[in-house]
């Protein structure tokens, strides 16, 4: 069976799945749900990727790119608020983000 | 070679979910990038399977492994939860890939596809995919270029302004305050009367 599109599409639901399980598996660890959005943005381009090689398009991989440039400064500014939440609480777990409830 | 970049990846990102350690999660989130870039290159996309190394690798991973090391956190704790969520996440986690392979498997090319495709700048010249890439990338996307730069420039801004810290307990030099320093508020001249100095 030769490897088509679809192929390419399945590894990227199941790894756009596998982020989305993580973020309701690890309801507390806000790091391990940042890891889960960078797979679930991976699952994404490898979408991307596959549709711009697969109808000979190159905008596909083009937004890709922009996919990642996107991917990397949520990381850096998501891993900057964690840093200083961590300096100023001493804690990263989500329940104990609660200080704006009324 | 399809396969095995597959299985690992997907296997990677299980392990990326499910591991214990944070930093083996993040470790298994570097094999998965890897093997999606590996995934890239047989679909012949190399230049951004380079990019996803460089990028995801060597910035965004390593990022991710100074965090969860610098943050001195107790891991085990948070994990209290986890046998909670797994039912309502494992359903919701199965009912979304059903309906991803559902559409993934009736799915077809639209017959108007091939007409509204963008011509490359090329003009279908045979190229290698970063040269093709650069062309279309600076010339019909230039302006969206442009504006991916100046989201990393402010993310890069931002996180530095959110990190900055003046730290009120370490003394530093304060240079300006030393240039500024006149002679009237240095140096006094004192008459000493004769016999009465200090002693």
């Amino acid at each position: 069976m030769a490897i088509g599109l679809a192929h390419y599409l399945t590894v990227a639901a199941i790894l756009f799945t596998l982020g989305f399980f993580g973020i309701f598996l690890n309801r507390k660890n806000v790091i391990i749900m940042l890891m889960s959005i960078e797979l679930m943005l991976l699952a994404v381009s490898i979408n991307f990727v596959a549709f711009s090689v697969f109808l000979s398009d190159l905008v596909g991989q083009v937004f890709a790119m922009f996919v990642l440039t996107v991917a990397a400064a949520e990381a850096a500014i998501g891993l900057a608020i964690l840093v200083i939440y961590f300096r100023n609480r001493g804690t990263i777990a989500v329940e104990d983000i609660n200080m704006m409830k009324g | 070679m399809f396969y095995v970049f597959a299985a690992l990846a997907v296997a990677a990102g299980v392990l990326v979910v499910g591991s214990r350690n944070p930093v083996h999660s993040v470790l298994f989130l570097i094999l998965a990038f890897f093997n999606a870039a590996g995934l890239f290159v047989l679909m012949g996309a190399e230049f951004l399977a380079m990019i996803l190394v460089i990028v995801y690798v060597g910035a965004v991973a390593v990022l991710f492994l100074f965090v969860v090391m610098m943050l001195n956190i107790d891991f085990a704790d948070l994990r209290s939860g986890f046998v909670r969520y797994l039912p309502v996440g494992a359903l919701v986690g199965l009912i979304l890939l059903a309906e991803l392979i559902l559409d993934i498997g009736s799915w077809v090319v639209g017959p108007g596809m091939p007409g509204v495709r963008a011509p490359s700048a090329s003009g279908g010249l045979a190229l290698t995919n970063t040269r093709a890439l650069g062309d279309i990338l600076y010339t019909r996307y230039l302006f969206a270029f442009q504006a991916a730069g100046l989201i990393l420039l402010v993310a890069m801004i931002g996180a530095i302004v959110l990190t900055l810290r003046r730290r009120s307990d370490v003394r530093r030099q304060s240079i300006a305050a030393q240039l500024a320093r006149g002679r009237a508020e240095t140096v006094e001249v004192v008459k000493v009367p004769v016999g009465s100095g200090a002693g």
